[in-house]
């Protein structure tokens, strides 16, 4: 309840007339330029609700006199980042992938480009960093079914690979189980690609007649010496690295009723600059060929 | 129950007291003396440095900025003379703070306010913006008549003139502040030839109108009411700190109008009011110690020069303790300040160790600095000929102009290095042509043909060298292989 106005005689100042079970309030004052400062926040305040989205009506909102919203700041900020982009592109599509590998800035764009790329396309078959999983190559390694140069990889990715694009890379091993290869000349061959290209000793076994029937039905693609063929995408059997996985009963059942991987068409679906940039960051991976 | 009320009066003159106070303009009248020549020199030593810092040259070769203190915001550079600071030193600009705050802490509860008094900005530029309206306007009597003069031609150019150099004064405060930014001959260049950004602009103006409204407008009434410092400082003072106090026991009772016949006891104090007119925040000290008091020691050059005059001694108005004050009353002989208590040694203990941190941090500083990340997936990969690879991000940080490097491996065997995408072919030893004043990531590829790796796993240091000053800088990473622990 405020009352009178009185003056403290301990400290000299007035009160402010407010008072609690006798206990009263010193007026100490605060400067007025202090609560012109208030005044002018209110001001500013007022002048804000006018000028930018403030009030919540029942089915919009006032949106002030200047037209403001953040998420126009952030689509302009948006279309900025595209037209950048758009340069980018631009360039990495009209330019051959050696010019793009010569100019460093340009390279960083594709690269990080081609890894977002492969990270929403790829990945789920080759994995992570093209780490690739059975069946799937790994991309990073130095063993290339069809070629590790960019040019083989842009093939490979524009075209697919057994896919439905009539320039697609394409081959089939034949099923040896079915009426070509006798159960025994399976067993004989897998002995003689698992001794001698995978190089596990296996005492006792002999591996000559593996050797005569791979050289006369498997060697056409895979090579006399294993290397492999790769205008066949014919993998290299000489090798610590298989698609499969390394155990004798995989050459077995591949030798009888192969498994023939399929890769998509990309050059569907990506854009050039976007696939050139995928080939190179496939490239980069550390099994790339020049 | 009747409860007596506290002896309050009524005052019948003033019924009605408002929550909110007038401004009083203070108007402090010049002094001179000991106190105010230090003021001057203190005052004139720091502005100097501020105004002309920025124009000092400082040469550092090509495609380097020559001015001696700047810090280069846009090319992530701080330069100080002859050191360098990059982002990544961001730790010394914490203990500069740490540091700059214990030594307020250490100076105040040693001296006191002596911040506020003598090396605050604002203490600083209001007296300097003082300097100017004395000069412009008279002193403080003239400065009162003038103020409540009507309008007049002479008013009005006074006025004028005064806000003139004051405007121009803040200007220059404001454009120099921005020269710690941006090279000053550049600035100056372009800001008068209106290629400077709408910020360069703006920020000139923004510091122009602070420095104006606080030094010519705002004054005392910063410390009183804007400024945390005096509120929190209370903390750091106590008995043995030095104030600036009038010596009641000896100044009361004030002699004014009175004469010393020798029958009736009478103070040295004679009421002449010169310690509040030099006042620069209006205050009276024989109040005692106040918030308000910034500890400037005015008061003290302009009572002892009354006390000359009247041929009593000095120190009327003082440094003193409250304890030494204490002392005196009753009778006892003074007390040398004690400096050394638990409270400042603790601040004396806290500054040598942000002081040691900060020499070692800034002398410990690598010029050449490599690190590796190993790459996440693949792990490893294994080679056609049963060789492994390992990828890393490598980050090779130089803070030299130009450099030539070598990139090798320790302890790894025949370990064959090259850069992805790089076209270079794998070699044990790979040249790296920069970075110069720079950080730059390589994803560079670890090939080793005939690994021998203990679970998996081996512990080995990348190696890089600079060519031309021989320095080295290593960073132990790990090579993987098959048969590593998941």
């Amino acid at each position: 309840m405020p009352t009178d106005i009185e003056k403290d005689e301990i400290s000299g100042q007035y009160t402010t007339g407010h008072e609690w079970d006798g206990l009263h309030e010193l007026n100490t004052p605060l400067p007025k330029w202090w609560l012109y400062t208030f005044y002018l926040c209110i001001a500013v305040a007022m002048a804000m609700f006018v000028l930018l989205p403030s009030i919540p009506w029942v089915h919009s909102y006032w949106h002030g006199t200047l037209g403001y919203s953040s998420r126009k700041v952030a689509m302009a900020e948006y279309a900025k980042m595209e037209s950048l982009h758009a340069d980018a592109s631009r360039k990495i599509a009209a330019m051959s992938l050696a010019d793009i590998r010569k100019d460093p800035a340009l390279l960083e764009t594709a690269l990080t480009a081609g890894r977002i790329t492969f990270a929403n396309n790829c990945q789920p078959c080759h994995g992570a960093g093209g780490q690739g999983r059975p069946g799937f190559p790994n991309l990073a390694d130095d063993v290339w079914l069809w070629g590790g140069k960019l040019s083989d990889i842009q093939t490979t990715v524009t075209h697919g690979i057994r896919s439905s694009d009539p320039d697609t890379r394409y081959s089939a091993m034949p099923t040896f189980g079915d009426d070509i290869l006798t159960a025994q000349q399976i067993q004989q061959v897998a002995d003689f690609v698992w001794v001698n290209f995978y190089g596990h000793a296996e005492p006792g076994v002999d591996t000559a007649p593996g050797a005569k029937i791979f050289a006369d039905n498997c060697a056409a693609c895979h090579g006399d010496k294993g290397q492999g063929g790769r205008d066949f995408g014919a993998p290299p059997l000489a090798s610590h690295v298989h698609l499969y996985s390394e155990s004798r009963d995989t050459i077995v059942a591949q030798v009888t009723k192969p498994r023939l991987g399929v890769m998509p068409n990309w050059g569907a679906k990506l854009d050039p600059a976007t696939l050139k940039s995928v080939v190179l960051y496939v490239h980069s991976l550390g099994g790339g060929e020049e | 129950m009747n409860v007596v009320p506290p002896p309050i009066k009524t005052d019948p003159e003033q019924p009605s007291q408002s929550m909110y106070a007038d401004h009083v303009t203070v108007y402090p009248k010049s002094v001179d003396g000991p106190v105010r020549r230090v003021k001057w020199a203190i005052l004139f030593v720091c502005l100097s440095i501020y105004y002309l810092l920025p124009w000092l040259r400082w040469s550092r070769g090509e495609g380097k900025p020559s001015q001696a203190v700047l810090l280069d915001i846009v090319h992530r550079r701080f330069y100080m003379f002859g050191a360098e600071f990059w982002p990544q030193d961001i730790y010394l600009l914490t203990g500069l703070l740490i540091l700059s705050a214990v030594s307020l802490f250490l100076v105040t509860s040693m001296f006191g306010r002596v911040w506020c008094g003598y090396a605050c900005p604002q203490t600083a530029w209001t007296d300097l913006f003082m300097l100017v309206e004395r000069w412009v306007e008279g002193d403080r009597n003239a400065r009162i008549k003038l103020d409540h003069a009507p309008l007049s031609l002479n008013k009005l150019a006074r006025k004028s003139a005064k806000h003139l150099i004051w405007f121009g004064i803040a200007f220059w405060t404001g454009g120099a502040w921005i020269m710690y930014y941006i090279d000053a001959p550049t600035l100056v260049r372009e800001f008068w030839t209106g290629q400077s950004s709408a910020g360069v602009y703006g920020f000139i103006g923004l510091f122009t109108a602070t420095t104006y409204v606080l030094a010519g407008w705002s004054r005392e009434q910063v410390c009183t009411y804007m400024c945390p410092w005096p509120r929190f400082q209370a903390s750091m003072l106590d008995e043995q700190s030095l104030i600036v106090t009038y010596q009641d026991q000896r100044g009361e009772p004030r002699s004014v109008g009175k004469r010393h016949d020798g029958n009736t006891h009478l103070g040295d104090c004679v009421d002449c009011g010169v310690c509040v007119a030099v006042c620069p925040t209006g205050i009276d000290i024989r109040d005692g110690i106040q918030l308000e008091c910034i500890n400037c020691g005015l008061c003290v050059d302009g009572c002892n020069s009354v006390m000359k005059k009247l041929g009593l001694p000095p120190g009327l108005v003082g440094w003193d303790t409250l304890a030494d004050q204490k002392l005196r009353k009753q009778g006892k002989p003074r007390e040398v300040p004690h400096y050394l208590r638990p409270r400042t040694m603790i601040y004396m203990a806290a500054l040598g160790v942000a002081m040691a941190a900060m020499v070692v941090g800034f002398f410990s500083r690598p010029t050449l600095a490599v690190e590796a990340q190993h790459d996440r997936a693949p792990l490893f990969v294994m080679t056609r000929d049963g060789g492994i690879r390992n990828a890393y991000t490598l980050k090779l940080t130089n803070r030299l102009a130009t450099a030539n490097f070598d990139l090798s491996i320790q302890g790894l065997g025949n370990a064959d290095l090259t850069v992805a995408e790089s076209g270079v072919a794998e070699a044990p030893v790979l040249h790296v042509v920069g970075p110069g004043d720079d950080v730059v990531a390589y994803r560079v590829l670890v090939h080793v043909t005939t690994p021998a790796l203990e679970n998996g796993s081996h512990k080995f240091n990348f190696v890089l060298k600079n060519l031309q000053t021989g320095k080295i800088a290593t960073y132990q990473s790990v090579f993987l292989g098959p048969g590593i622990a998941n």
